[in-house]
């Protein structure tokens, strides 16, 4: 019997393509080590060779070991979902969140005490703020996004995620970009273009892995079983195919040479400074904003156990939201050699902004009708509402920093990074927490948390670190915005720049003493998910000793 | 009743749903970006913009590489206390050979957009390495390791052929002595200056960091700082030129 399905087992196309593919891949990275003109260019050659290997070898002993048969599309008239790279996806969102946290911590305290810099060329502020950045947004962010929308388009579509090594290509190949921009900033490898900062190889990689992600979403879209396509997928197919065509719009450069890092950016000046806020600006749209959005129009409704508020406001929500981000760019270039029409166009529609977002909030918020109770009792509920409540004052927020007058004095201070923290810690990395305190026990299979008061715990001290966060950045903002342009009455300026970095210093103390709350309720979640899975575990091991027969 | 209704087929069609929002997104994007390679106005023509040198470019990199912008911006606003701060306010012309541009978001410390010629090389260097020994309130970060750095002299020609390949106009006499005319900006004395500033016209010529040997990365980045802001002459300059 044994023999026959041995006999009978062949490679899948995926398989007979990639094998070879990934060994070409590493024979090609080796001779990029060798020939290598700087050193951070060998070290990621060498790492891309090491991956290759390593992919190419997984890809031929799964084939070795897996029955001849791939895993069924559906089990008793049951979908068969696939739940492998949403584990993956979910641990390593846990992971690099902490890291991009801990980051985030370590340069908020460099700006209080600066010399925690330490004076080393990969420890100073300039090389590890690209690096929080980029771990919180893209790699806390970017796989709490692959592991929900992997999750929701299977739930919805009810069935079976579509490829076979491809999602594991997403997950493992997403990760692998991660690790490569994150060394290559400490290394100094950046282009400089914020959110954005990976060189040329970095971005290559990313467009393969991304396209894949793209397709995989897609056709598993194509073959649901369900006549619609859920709210939540719009948000998520909008997500992936805008951030596909931003990241081939402000990354086209050319490289000095194939074997280094460093490449000049084919747009220059004023081209690339709209180019650049273009992609920036819809970053937050489509990335922390559509995606995330996403999650907020599956989770909240399936924790609530209640429907949707409204499936036409959804409607209008959705399109007026990606209509209108797009045009939002040149907010960030007011007063700028930006020209004048460019600017007052990318304000009108900041402002306009504000409706779409709010009918959004309200969509969210209003789902809770007749289930607001539920927020006395369910503290990973009230994390998604809290979350959206922040998405509606950030979204407030915003389009009033996006009026020029106002802009002229919140740009260049601290105002702006309470206002992206605002968001960010409140509204995606709430929304995030609940999303994968939701998720863990259901790929999981367990019954549900580990703790609830621990979700509480976190919930409690995550808030408190937000609020002194927001609050001090505010205050520090407005200040220096305020001294900056300050006059004595004979008409002088008031302050000289240094008196006004002076007066930042408590402030940025607060700041820090937030991020690390922030950090803390972080690290309690991780326990309590470790322990989730790990109890379940412990459980599944007695249900088993139980189960077996007397004799 | 009817819209609604309507909206069923990007419902239950995955391929339509993707071109409609492809559609919709590509809008704002064409409208806002598009016109700026063709209206004339987007960047005026003035007198005195170049190219970089090899040797501010390689300060330029250092700085893109250190990440400065990300505390540092190079946009002065047509703004009463930033003008009196810094400087005339910045035209698009002065960063139109700049691939990638370097604006800022951010000024944790000033605006360097004018920082050139304000202070002297001494003042940099010393302030470079340690900050707090000129600034005692200051944030920034050292870098000690920048006058310990030699510069990377073997691919100079690569990385202005390189620049040229996407819009900068170096000459191929430019080219051709990339490496030479590096090494020229950091010797008055030499051969070379003399040809190096006929290449570079208003290049300043001086040994930036005031040390002996091969040029090393302070050399550069000092260099490059000294230059910003420094190529238009805001005497000459008429902003009303351009009115239409």
């Amino acid at each position: 019997m044994t023999n026959v399905s041995a006999g009978a087992k062949s490679m899948t196309i995926g398989e007979t393509v990639l094998w070879p593919l990934f060994a070409v891949l590493a024979f090609l990275c080796l001779i990029g080590a060798g020939f290598a003109h700087d050193a951070p260019f060998a070290f990621h050659a060498s790492l891309g060779c090491a991956a290759s290997i390593a992919a190419a070898f997984a890809i031929l002993n799964r084939y070795y070991d897996r029955p001849a048969k791939l895993p069924p599309q559906e089990i008793n008239g049951r979908p068969n979902y696939n739940m492998g790279p949403i584990k993956f996806a979910s641990v390593a969102a846990m992971f690099w969140g902490i890291a991009g946290f801990a980051v985030g911590l370590i340069i908020a305290s460099q700006l209080a005490w600066p010399a925690l810099n330490l004076d080393l060329p990969w420890t100073t502020f300039g090389r590890l703020r690209p690096l929080h950045t980029s771990a919180v947004i893209f790699a806390f962010g970017g796989n709490v996004l692959i592991a929900t929308s992997f999750y929701v388009v299977q739930k919805t579509c009810r069935t079976r995620l579509a490829g076979d090594l491809a999602p594991w290509f997403v997950v493992l190949g997403y990760n692998f970009f991660i690790l490569i921009a994150g060394t290559g900033y400490l290394l100094g490898v950046t282009q400089s273009k914020e959110y954005a900062e990976p060189e040329w190889y970095a971005d290559l990689w990313l467009t393969i892995v991304w396209v894949t992600y793209l397709l995989v979403f897609l056709m598993t879209l194509v073959k649901r079983k369900e006549p619609h396509i859920f709210v939540a997928n719009w948000f998520y197919l909008a997500f992936i195919v805008t951030i596909a065509v931003l990241h081939l719009g402000n990354n086209p450069a050319l490289p000095v040479s194939v074997f280094g890092s460093k490449s000049y950016i084919a747009w220059g000046g004023v081209q690339d400074a709209m180019f650049q806020w273009w992609y920036g600006h819809n970053a937050v749209g489509f990335f922390l904003t559509a995606g995330f959005l996403a999650i907020m129009y599956y989770f909240i409704p399936k924790r609530a156990e209640r429907p949707i508020y409204s499936y036409r406001l959804s409607i209008i929500h959705f399109w007026a939201l990606i209509f209108l981000y797009i045009w939002a760019g040149p907010h960030h270039l007011h007063y700028t050699a930006l020209p004048d029409w460019a600017q007052t166009l990318g304000m009108t529609f900041s402002i306009m902004l504000w409706m779409p977002s709010w009918g959004g909030m309200i969509n969210g918020l209003m789902t809770l009708s007749g289930a607001w109770d539920k927020l006395r009792t369910d503290p990973v509920l009230r994390m998604l509402v809290v979350s959206v409540a922040f998405y509606g004052m950030s979204t407030f927020e915003g389009p009033m920093m996006a009026i020029k007058v106002v802009n002229s004095l919140s740009h260049y201070t601290d105002w702006t990074i309470g206002h992206v923290h605002s968001g960010a810690l409140g509204w995606v990395g709430f929304v995030s927490f609940g999303a994968l305190y939701c998720l863990v026990p259901w790929a999981w299979n367990r019954n549900g948390l580990y703790s609830l008061k621990l979700v509480n715990w976190h919930f409690w001290i995550a808030t408190i670190g937000i609020v002194l966060y927001i609050s001090a950045m505010w205050v520090s903002g407005i200040l220096q915005g305020l001294m900056w342009r300050a006059y004595t009455s004979l008409g002088f300026l008031e302050y000289s720049f240094i008196e006004t970095v002076e007066a930042m210093h408590p402030f940025y103390i607060i700041r820090a003493a937030g991020g690390a709350l922030f950090l803390i309720g972080a690290l309690i979640m991780a326990f309590n998910l470790w322990m989730t899975v790990r109890a379940g575990e412990a459980e599944e091991a007695r249900a088993a000793g139980r189960l077996q027969p007397a004799e | 009743m009817s819209f609604w209704n309507r909206h069923k087929i990007f419902e239950k069609n995955a391929t339509i749903l993707i071109g409609g929002i492809l559609v919709v997104i590509a809008i704002g994007g064409l409208v806002e970006i598009t016109p700026l390679f063709y209206l004339k106005s987007t960047i005026e023509v003035v007198d005195g913009v170049r190219p970089y040198t090899p040797l501010e470019l390689a300060g330029r990199n250092i700085y893109v590489r250190e990440g400065c912008y990300l505390c540092h911006s190079q946009m002065i606003r047509p703004l009463r206390d930033e003008v009196e701060r810094y400087g005339h306010y910045s035209l698009a012309a002065e960063s139109m050979y700049d691939h990638p541009f370097q604006w800022g978001s951010k000024r944790t410390g000033p605006d360097l957009a004018r920082v050139g010629a304000k202070y002297s090389d001494d003042w940099h260097v010393r302030h470079l390495i340690n900050p707090r020994a000129i600034v005692p309130q200051s944030v920034m970060p050292g870098y000690p390791s920048l006058a310990a750095t030699e510069l990377e002299l073997e691919d100079v020609a690569a990385h202005l052929r390189t620049s040229r390949a996407i819009g900068v106009p170096y000459t191929d006499d430019q080219i051709a002595n990339a490496k030479a005319d590096l090494k020229a900006q950091l010797d008055p004395d030499g051969a070379d200056a003399e040809a190096f500033q006929r290449r570079y016209p208003n290049a300043v010529v001086r040994n930036f960091d005031g040390k002996a040997g091969e040029p090393t990365e302070l050399d550069a980045l000092v260099a490059y700082l000294q230059m910003l802001g420094t190529l238009v002459d805001f005497k000459l300059y008429d902003e009303k030129a351009n009115l239409r």
